[in-house]
This record gives C-alpha cells, sequence and structure tokens, in this order.
C-alpha cells in the first residue's frame, strides 16, 4: 500500500495514501470536533459533505482552513487541528449555527442526546455573538415520524440514508441560501411521499429535527385509566438495547430487568412479541413449504422466490415502489400484527372482556411499526389490534419516570400464554434471523427429520446482499438475505427482470436489521454499537431452552385450542393480509 | 462584404432588441425596397456593439457612421439622406458627453478608443445566425490548423505559452488545466462551457454568445482535440433566450458544414455540442456546482479536490471553461501565443472585457488589454462621472468584488493587483459610484444578494452571510454600535476562512474592503448616526426652509402620504413622524427650500 508522510500538531506519522486528516488525527488519538459527519464503518456508509465547517483544521501552505473529513493527506502535509485561528473559527461557526436553532432545549425530545447540544458544550459556548432572524418552518408531523425543520442544521445524513442507502430519495435539501432545509420535494408532508417510515433518518438526525411521533403520553393515559386492560409486547431486538439508554455497554441483555420494569409501569399483562414470531414462522414456514410443494410438482401459478413480510417500512417500500410484485410476499402478518390479533380474540375471550377494553401496547425498535399498526386492513370496528407502538427510546424515558435504577432491577419472566417464546424468535432481530428461524422450522416439517444442526452460519453476517444454499434432504433451497431498502432493490428489481435465483428471501429495511432500527437508542454513527448487538440476539438464542418455533408449547396450544392448523380458514382470517398499491399524492399548496 | 455599396449594421443584442432594433431592421428594409436599393444596401443584424445605454444602435459602413437612440420611425430618413443623398443624419449621431458635439466616424468616439477588441472581435460586425459571415472572418481556421497541423500536446503548449488566464474570475491558467484535463484516463472526456453568467449588471459571456456563437464552439472543439474529449456541453441561464437561440442555429449550421460532427474536416477527430439549461442560481456558475446541476442534482458546490479534470461530469474527466475564455482561443492559435503574450502585463495576458456601470456617461460593455488603469477606463472610456460629480468608489468583480478607490484609480489591472488592493477580477462587472452613493448600503447590497444566492450548504455562507447583513442593515438603521464592527470583522475573516466554495470565501470581500476604505463612513452611521450620501433613510430628516420657502403647495400635493401641511402663501411645515423620506418633496420644489439633514 502506498503511503505518505505527514506531521500532524508536529507529531510524524505515516498513513496509508487517500487517508482524510480526521482519520489521520484519528489514528495518534487527536480529536477532532465533526458534527455533520458520520461514518458506520461496517457498512460502508459515510455522510461528509463538509457542510458544517467544524472539523476545520490549518494545513501550511493553504489560504483558508480545510475541513479534515474530506481531505486527504498528501505527502509533506504539516497539519494543526488547534490553533487560536482554528478555535475562533470553530466557534464562530458554531455560533452561527446556534444563533439559527430554536433555544428550547429543556423542552427538547432530543435533550441531553443532541449532537449539537454537547458539541456547544465541547467548544465551551457560553454566548452566541451573532444573532438576527431565525429560520421558520412548517412543522411535518405524519403517522410515525416528525419533522421540525426548524431545528434542521443541514448535515445532510439523513439525505444520505434515504437517497443511498434505502434509495426511497424522499429527503433532499430545498430552497437557497439562508431558508435551506432538507424536506421532501415541494415541501410535502411524508405521509403524501414516498416515505416508508423506516425511520433511518431519525436514528441518524444530530437535533430533534427528525423525531418519532411521542405516544408516552397516550400509553401512560392508557395505563391510568382503571376500564382498561392494559397488555405489552416487547419486540425481539429491543431487550438488546434498551440497557444502552440506561448506560449499558452496548449487547447487554436486559430481558429480565425490563420485564419487571414493564409491570412497575403498570401493564396487566407483560407479553413478548417473540411468541407472535414464532406463530409467524409458523405460518410463513407453512406458506413457503406450500408454495415450495406446488411449485416444484409444476403449478406455474405459484410465484418464487417469498419474501417475508414481518418489516412494515419494507412492506411499504413495495407496496410504493414495486405494485407489480404484491403477490410475492409472504401474505404472513408482521409479529407486531399477530400478536395483536391474537391478543384482541384469543386473549380477550380468555380474559371474557371486549376487545375494545383490551389495549395493546407494543414496543418495539422501529417507527414504521407506529405507522403499521394504524393500517386501516388492521381495524376491527375502527379499534385497531395494536393501540399504541411506542420505541425503545419512547420505553426508556418511561421508565426513568417510574423506576429508581434500571440496573438493579431484578429479574421477571414474562407472561403466559402469550410470553412463551424460542430462539427461533430472538433471532428476528437481526438480519438473517428470520430467515434462519423460518429454515429450523421448514426443515423439520419438510423432511420429518430432526436438525443435524441448529445454526446456519451461512445465513448470519453483516454484508448488505448475503446468499446460501441449505440443503433440505436433497432440496437445495436459495436462500436471499438483504438489509437496507437500496439493497432490496436490488434484488427485487432482479425478479422483475426475471433472473432472481432464490426461492426465498428474507428483507429487513435498516441496516443490521431491527438491532439498527429507527427506534433503538442512537449508535451516533458507531457501527460496532450494531454489531454488538447482533451478537447479544444469537447470546439470547443459545440461552433458551426451546430453539424452533414449532417447539413452542404455547404455539401447539394455540393451534389445537383456537386457530386448528397453519393457514388454516381462521388463521387466514386473523394472521395473513393483503398488500395494496401505494402512490404518493403531490399535493401543492399555496402559500 | 459583397458588392453592396453600403452596409447597414442594426445591432441585434438583448437591449437593443428589447428597444425595438428589429422593427428597425424591418423598416429600413422596407425602406430600401421602396427605393429599389436592394442591390446597393445591405441590413445585417449583428450581435451587441457593447455601447448598450445608447441602443438601439445603427452603424452604416463604410463611413463608420455611428447612430445611437435609434427609433423604428428613424428608418426613412436614414435611407433617405444617408443612403441616397449621402447626408449623415446628424441628429442621430453619437455626441461627445463633454463636448456635446456629435463624432461622425466611431473610430474617433473615446468609448471605443482605447478598446482593443479579441473576444469581441466579431461582436457588432458579423451576422451570429449566418455561419459563413464566421467563416468569413476566419472562423473554424484555427480548428483546421489544430487538427491538420498540430497535434493535441502542441495545442495545450500554444494555449500555456500564450498565459491565457481563466475568464470566470479565478484566474488559472487554462493551458494548465487542459493539460490536467488531457493527462486524465480514459476515452470519455468532456468540455463544457460555463455560460451560466450570474453577477447582477454583467453581461459579457450573453454578448458573446449573442454576438459571436461560433467562436465559442471553435474554442470548444479545438479544446476536445486538446484534451481527447468527443463531446461537449454549453451550460447556459435559460433567462438567456437569445444566446440560446443563437447557439442552436450555430450548432445546427456547424454541423451542416462538417465543422462539428463526425471526422471533422476529414480527420479522425470528432466532436458534438449540446445545451444543458441552468435555472438561473449564482452559484451554479462555480465548476462543481454547474457539474452538478448539469448531471440533474441539487447545484451545490463539491470541495475540490477531485477537480473536475480528475473526476467531472458523471465522473468523466471534465474542462471546464468560462465562454470569454473560450473566445480567446482561436485567435491565440491563428496568431499565436507570442502576440497574445504581448498583451497585458508579466503575469496577466490578454484582454478583459468589462460591464461599466454606474455612475458614468458612457455605460456598456468593453474590452481593455490587462494593465490598464482605472483611470483610463473610468475616465476616458467611461468619459467621467456622471453629471459632473465626485468619484467615490469602483466596485469590480461582481457580488463577491471589493470597492476600491481614488487610490487604486492608477493601479493597472490585472488578477494579483485586484487581489491585492481587497477585490478581485472576477467575471469583469465594474460599477461606478460617485458621492451619493452610501458605502455601508452599498455593501449591504452586495450581501444582500449572496444571502439570496448562497446554495445554502455550508454554514459560515448560509448563516454567516445573513448575520453580516443584518448587522450591515442595523448599522444603516442607525442601531449600529462599535462593537458590531468588530463582530463584522470577525465574522468576515471566519467566513473567508471557512465557507465551502468561491461564493462564501469571497462574499465578505464587499464589507471588508468598505470597512477598510471607508471606515469614516461606518462610524458616522455609529456614532453619529448621520449617512454622508443621505441614502439610509433613519438617519435622515427632510426639513423646508422657511426662508425659501414660498407656499406654493407644489410639495404638499405631491407628498403622498400628506405629511407636509400649510396653507397657501405660507410656510410649509414637514410632519416628521409621517414623512416616509420618499424625496418627492425635494424633488418637486422649486426654490431650493427642502433641505436634507
Amino acid at each position: 500500500m502506498k503511503t505518505v508522510n505527514i506531521t500532524i500538531n508536529n507529531i510524524p506519522l505515516e498513513v496509508p495514501k487517500s487517508t482524510t486528516i480526521l482519520q489521520a488525527a484519528k489514528m495518534i488519538n487527536i480529536e477532532i470536533p465533526t458534527l455533520c459527519h458520520m461514518k458506520l464503518e461496517d457498512f460502508c456508509i459515510e455522510n461528509k459533505p463538509a457542510g458544517c465547517r467544524i472539523c476545520m483544521v490549518d494545513v501550511k501552505g493553504r489560504r483558508n482552513l480545510v475541513p479534515s473529513c474530506v481531505t486527504e493527506c498528501t505527502e509533506g502535509m504539516v497539519i494543526e487541528t488547534s490553533n487560536p485561528r482554528i478555535i475562533n473559527a470553530r466557534r464562530t461557526v458554531l455560533e452561527l449555527i446556534l444563533s439559527d436553532h430554536p433555544f428550547e432545549c429543556l423542552i427538547c425530545p432530543k435533550n441531553g442526546k443532541c449532537d449539537l447540544q454537547s458539541l456547544a458544550q465541547e467548544l465551551g459556548v457560553r454566548e452566541i455573538r451573532y444573532t438576527g432572524e431565525q429560520s421558520t418552518y412548517r412543522m411535518d408531523t405524519s403517522q410515525a415520524i416528525i419533522r421540525n425543520p426548524e431545528k434542521c442544521i443541514m448535515c445532510r445524513r439523513c439525505e444520505l440514508m434515504c437517497n443511498t442507502v434505502q434509495t426511497c430519495g424522499v429527503l433532499s435539501a430545498v430552497n437557497r441560501g439562508f431558508m435551506s432545509v432538507v424536506a421532501p420535494a415541494f415541501e410535502q408532508n411524508l405521509d403524501h411521499s414516498p416515505c416508508t417510515f423506516c425511520g433511518q433518518c431519525v436514528a441518524v438526525c444530530p437535533t430533534a429535527a427528525l423525531t418519532e411521533v411521542d405516544q408516552t403520553g397516550k400509553l401512560i393515559q392508557a395505563l391510568a385509566d382503571p376500564d382498561k386492560v392494559v397488555v405489552v409486547q416487547t419486540a425481539p431486538a429491543v431487550r438488546v438495547t434498551l440497557g444502552e439508554e440506561f448506560g449499558l455497554k452496548p449487547g447487554t441483555i436486559v430481558t429480565g430487568k425490563m420485564v419487571t420494569a414493564l409491570k412497575r409501569l403498570g401493564f396487566n399483562y407483560v407479553f413478548d412479541t417473540d411468541f407472535a414470531a414464532d406463530l409467524t414462522i409458523m405460518e410463513e414456514g407453512t406458506e413457503l413449504l406450500n408454495r415450495l410443494t406446488k411449485y416444484l410438482n409444476g403449478d406455474k401459478s405459484v410465484k418464487l422466490p417469498i419474501l417475508t413480510s414481518c418489516c412494515p417500512a419494507w412492506v411499504n417500500f413495495f407496496e410504493k415502489n414495486f405494485p407489480d410484485l404484491l403477490d410475492i410476499p409472504s401474505s404472513a402478518k408482521s409479529p407486531q400484527q399477530m400478536f395483536g390479533a391474537v391478543a384482541k380474540n384469543y386473549f380477550a375471550k380468555q380474559l371474557n372482556i371486549p376487545r375494545e377494553k383490551l389495549v395493546v401496547v407494543s414496543v418495539m425498535p422501529c417507527v414504521a411499526k407506529k405507522y403499521e399498526a394504524q393500517r386501516e386492513e388492521f381495524r376491527v370496528n375502527n379499534d385497531p389490534d395494536v393501540n399504541i407502538s411506542i420505541t425503545t427510546r419512547e420505553l426508556a424515558t418511561l421508565i426513568k419516570q417510574t423506576v429508581q435504577d434500571f440496573n438493579s432491577l431484578p429479574e421477571s419472566d414474562f407472561d403466559r400464554p402469550l410470553g412463551e417464546s424460542t430462539g427461533a424468535a430472538a433471532i428476528f432481530g437481526t438480519t438473517g434471523g428470520v430467515i434462519e428461524a423460518a429454515v429450523r422450522t421448514a426443515y423439520e416439517l419438510y423432511t420429518k427429520k430432526p436438525l443435524p444442526k441448529i445454526e446456519f452460519e451461512e445465513l448470519r453476517g453483516m454484508e448488505w446482499i448475503r446468499k446460501a444454499t441449505v440443503d433440505f434432504d436433497g432440496l437445495k433451497l436459495n436462500i436471499g438475505i438483504a438489509h437496507g431498502l437500496g439493497n432490496a432493490r436490488k434484488l427485487l428489481e432482479e425478479i422483475q427482470a426475471g433472473k432472481s435465483e432464490f426461492h426465498a428471501i428474507e428483507i429487513m429495511a435498516c441496516p443490521g436489521g431491527c438491532i439498527g432500527g429507527g427506534g433503538q437508542p442512537q449508535h451516533h454513527g458507531k457501527s460496532e454499537i450494531i454489531k454488538a448487538r447482533q451478537k447479544a440476539i444469537y447470546e439470547e438464542d443459545r440461552r433458551l431452552p426451546l430453539r424452533k418455533s414449532h417447539e413452542n408449547p404455547y404455539i401447539i396450544k394455540l393451534y389445537e385450542e383456537y386457530l386448528g392448523h397453519p393457514m388454516s380458514e381462521l388463521s387466514h382470517e386473523l394472521l395473513h393480509t393483503k398488500y395494496f398499491q401505494k402512490q404518493p399524492e403531490i399535493i401543492i399548496e399555496n402559500d | 462584404m459583397g458588392t453592396y455599396k453600403y452596409h447597414i449594421l442594426v445591432c441585434g443584442g438583448t437591449g437593443c432588441k428589447s428597444s425595438q432594433s428589429a422593427q428597425i431592421v424591418q423598416n429600413l428594409n422596407e425602406e430600401i425596397k421602396a427605393n429599389n436599393l436592394e442591390n446597393f444596401v445591405k441590413v445585417v443584424t449583428t450581435g451587441c456593439f457593447g455601447f448598450c445605454e445608447r441602443g438601439p444602435i445603427v452603424k452604416v459602413l463604410p463611413d463608420n457612421s455611428f447612430y445611437n437612440y435609434v427609433k423604428p420611425e428613424d428608418a426613412k430618413e436614414i435611407i433617405n439622406e444617408h443612403i441616397i443623398k449621402g447626408r449623415r443624419v446628424e441628429r442621430l449621431l453619437f455626441r461627445d458627453p463633454v463636448t456635446n458635439k456629435p463624432v461622425t466616424d466611431s473610430k474617433h468616439i473615446n468609448f471605443y478608443q482605447k478598446q482593443l477588441r479579441i473576444v469581441l472581435r466579431n461582436c457588432g460586425v458579423i451576422d451570429p445566425e449566418n455561419i459563413e459571415e464566421y467563416i468569413a472572418r476566419d472562423g473554424y481556421l484555427a480548428l483546421y490548423k489544430c487538427l491538420n497541423e498540430l497535434k493535441p500536446n502542441e495545442v495545450i503548449d500554444i494555449i500555456k505559452r500564450s498565459g491565457l488566464r481563466g475568464r470566470g474570475g479565478a484566474g488559472f491558467p487554462t493551458g494548465v488545466k487542459w493539460e490536467i484535463a488531457a493527462a486524465s484516463p480514459g476515452p470519455e472526456k468532456y468540455v463544457v462551457c460555463n455560460a451560466d453568467e450570474g453577477d447582477p449588471g454583467a453581461f459579457m459571456d450573453r454578448s458573446v454568445l449573442e454576438g459571436d456563437p461560433h467562436s465559442v464552439l471553435e474554442a470548444m472543439a479545438i479544446c476536445g482535440y486538446a484534451i481527447g474529449a468527443p463531446h461537449g456541453l454549453i451550460y447556459i441561464r435559460a433567462e438567456y433566450p437569445m444566446a440560446i437561440k443563437r447557439l442552436k442555429i450555430a450548432i445546427k449550421q456547424a454541423e451542416e458544414y462538417g465543422l462539428l460532427g463526425k471526422n471533422i474536416f476529414g480527420s479522425d477527430f470528432s466532436f458534438d455540442i449540446e445545451l444543458r439549461y441552468g435555472a438561473g442560481a449564482f452559484v451554479c456558475g462555480e465548476e462543481t456546482a454547474l457539474i452538478h446541476s448539469m448531471e440533474g442534482n441539487r447545484g451545490e458546490p463539491t470541495v475540490k479536490p477531485p477537480y473536475p479534470a480528475v473526476s467531472g461530469y458523471k465522473g468523466k474527466p471534465t474542462n471546464v471553461n468560462n465562454v470569454e475564455t473560450f473566445a480567446n482561443i482561436s485567435p491565440i492559435i491563428l496568431r499565436g501565443p507570442e502576440w497574445f503574450a504581448s498583451i497585458g502585463t508579466e503575469k496577466s495576458k490578454g484582454t478583459k472585457v468589462f460591464a461599466l456601470a454606474g455612475k458614468i456617461n458612457n455605460v456598456g460593455l468593453i474590452e481593455v488589454p490587462m494593465g490598464i488603469t482605472l483611470r483610463e477606463i473610468i475616465y476616458e472610456i467611461g468619459g467621467g462621472i456622471k453629471n459632473g460629480k465626485k468619484f467615490k468608489a469602483v466596485q469590480t468583480g461582481g457580488p463577491s468584488g471589493g470597492c476600491l478607490t481614488e487610490k487604486h484609480l492608477d493601479t493597472p489591472i490585472e488578477y494579483e493587483t485586484l487581489v491585492a488592493a481587497g477585490s478581485m477580477m472576477g467575471s469583469g462587472g465594474m460599477i461606478v459610484m460617485d458621492e451619493d452613493d452610501c458605502m455601508v448600503s452599498v455593501a449591504k447590497f452586495y450581501l444582500d444578494f449572496t444571502v439570496e444566492e448562497s446554495c445554502g450548504k455550508c454554514a459560515p455562507c448560509r448563516i454567516g452571510n445573513k448575520r453580516l447583513s443584518e448587522i450591515l442593515d442595523k448599522i444603516t438603521k442607525g442601531n449600529g454600535t462599535m462593537e458590531d464592527i468588530e463582530l463584522l470583522k470577525n465574522l468576515c475573516m471566519v467566513i473567508k476562512d471557512t465557507a465551502l466554495c468561491g461564493l462564501g470565501q469571497t462574499s465578505p470581500n464587499p464589507v471588508q474592503s468598505t470597512l477598510e476604505n471607508f471606515w469614516d463612513e461606518y462610524v458616522e452611521h455609529i456614532v453619529d448616526k448621520k449617512c454622508r450620501a443621505n441614502k439610509c433613510k433613519d438617519l435622515i430628516h427632510y426639513y423646508i426652509d422657511p426662508e425659501n420657502c414660498t407656499g406654493c403647495m407644489a410639495c404638499a400635493r405631491k407628498c403622498p402620504v400628506n405629511a407636509i401641511v400649510g396653507e397657501r402663501k405660507q410656510v410649509h411645515v414637514i410632519n416628521q413622524d409621517l414623512c416616509t423620506k420618499c424625496g418627492t418633496c425635494l424633488e418637486t420644489c422649486k426654490f431650493n427650500a427642502v433641505y436634507i439633514i
């Protein structure tokens, strides 16, 4: 590898060619403050528009200061990362950014977690000398995400996620000069845009310009209502990330403490979305086998590959972008909605209460789940199967209000019957997990033999698109896996072109799957956090005594007592859904 | 010029066209027909003569009679008197602003005397919609010479030796730019002509494109040959419809003549040119922003390197030059680099086109050799300050240039000297100001332009310029403090030091240069709450001098807000609470009774 010799703050250094000054400084533990820059190393995602002008450094011989995030080291470069000129420039620029930012830190949803706030603290800004007009924009409250453009600092991280990673093309810079801001085209509302509510914009926003629709208030009200029975389900990826909000290191599993905290919050029953994940595998696995068998028997009306359908942002994505492929995804509802349907029908009956009296709450790593819960087809007499969906972050906020010390809470178990689950459900939280869980069950149902090895290493990993062939006792099943909607798009375009080699494809909208979801504690550009969460997910799987969905005794019981068998008529009614073509509508409002 | 005895050249530039020059042409032709003079006189619609303020302009050859402010109804007189009877129409002749005497031959007009026209060689001379007229003036001969006699590296060497530097503003050596693009590997390369002229009041590029489009096409093809690029793109503002129309005609004609397209002059070299339209964003003149705009993306600059010569349009090596730069190429090839290098100064060779405007007698487009002084431009070509007022400053370099003063008048104009004086060459705007101009307001005017035109990508330009403008606004309203000046100074310094592209890095220039050269005016606004130019409304008051007021009531009747009270033949008084300081009373009063404090 070619290298160049440079000097940073009088320290000589040899770095590989095309290393940026920022990277080079990091190598010798020199911290350069940044704001717009964000790098997710393991996903090869880097945002460096060089727009904030905070990471400026002084390069000998250059007329102006240079942004260290994009300036590559060249032979003989002499760099200073702090001197009075730099410090004055950084502070002045930060004051400018702050001068066009609402001064409402105290009641801001990002208070204490805001990159801009931290930077102001770090650079010791105590007064803003440059004050003046602040730009004003309309708030946009969608069904899942709130845009508050007044807090946008034009870091363009959301734009990168929305366009480059997710290829949704919803968010981009609009207007000129002082009025420039990131927004959907024509400053439309997100609800009228091709937004999938994946929430990756929310996940990377340094300020509160993009946040989830907060439902904690509505939830507290429901909990306080003596006429309601409130049950909660928690998604597989929440238990491996919630601890981060309480200072625990990424990858700490807090399942037992979380259950205790939820009970203290006042939920009548604390259940597990993992139960519904096992149920999803029963339905989706059976659907896969049905389609596969028919296909192998020469039935040309059957379409393959089958696509997973657990991820609501992914469902939005194909409804909005691939209306010709609506018959390919599995018709199985997502675990959240399966849980809701079972709770409102089966469990309400067990409690002998009308479904309207039961409030189903979900804790999700996701903001798209908020939208999914509101979909028309998931309601009966206008009563939604899932009433309230909150994110991991919102749960943490609630726990902080209720529980003195989360980390020293005792551990509890989920309630029965909807709290029992297997390791197959646990791995739903990571990319590759859903398909691995499906393969575990489908293999045994198809071959009628026990699995020789339960862990399918070939389906695991973090590469954007993965391919593996699984041997079903002679039947070679081609499996595709993609995470990130841009990668999903590639696989869908292959299907459209008739070039897809797969029998089944798992797709998750967010990088890493639900562990990298838009509702998770912010990773602040540290992809090692997402990797640690993935490790924890597989650890949780290994920890559990049962690791195949069809072995879950409560699932077996549910079919025996209520549903009959997978893909039965009642299953179809409660656990399966349809997809609809959704066109973004352009509404031009006159100011 | 054929067998015609007379040629009547009528300016068909945007300015003159909007003053009915097309109707003049039609009327002239009708008169010629009525008098059966079709084989005797030819009317030619040309490009801009540069003397736009005097338009529409009609020039009669061979005697160089220069008629200004011509109206369509003057056609009859021009034909009857000048053509048929051989007598010049004296009332239409250009009059010297100083002597007020008519000038018979355009060669003696001071506006043209000090000019040297290389870039504008064909403007106002040929019909831009007729390729044969361009060819008759050695058009496409330079391209022929390159393809038949010179290797690409020899072409680059000629341009390098000529000393030509980019006319878009920054002054990067053109030959070096070509050399870098030529050295970039790959068969897919692009030649881009930057015709996104956006400085307020500047129309150098437009005039070239409207008056001599082939000069740009030919130069782009030469550049394509030199750097190995088969494709050319012209990025032009959609607000230049006439330039677009003439470029389209020119491209079509060049293709028909085999001067563009496949195997030009029977060589292996092929070159095509397409137009790309800009939506009128000033920042798209910055080459990376321009390229992003051509690609269909938001017109925002990106950090260099990578330079477009390495990775430009569609990620391919791209050479971007300005219209005026291209217009210099063919003469350099034909007349040699030594000839070009002999014009101008040591570091700045050749000529520069300026759009001369403001408080000056001769307003228009001029081309002068580098090294000429501001004094020569203002007092000789420009004919001095209007209405005998006192010169105060000249703003060069467009909105990001600086204001130069009396002490800079004898500085030779070069890229380096202008920067050293706190301004810049820019693309060639030159606005002259007199004692009636308030320099704080002038700085604010330019800032407001950059605030509007900033792309918003980087924080110092997006917010910093806005804050600069707000502080200046505060000062012009009489609310400024001396601390504000310190804030201004710091902010100017930081914006220049941290902004992403040339727009932000130069936008504080008007503030810095006025702070430097007109410090007293800032202090007067802040400390004395006075505007010496009486321009800042919040700092002035209109009064009626009881000594002079006759009570004629003229001002009271004209006052739009009824702020003037007083009976007939009684002294009038202005109600200061109502007065909007519009100045109507001052203009109306015939007895010098209204004055400003």
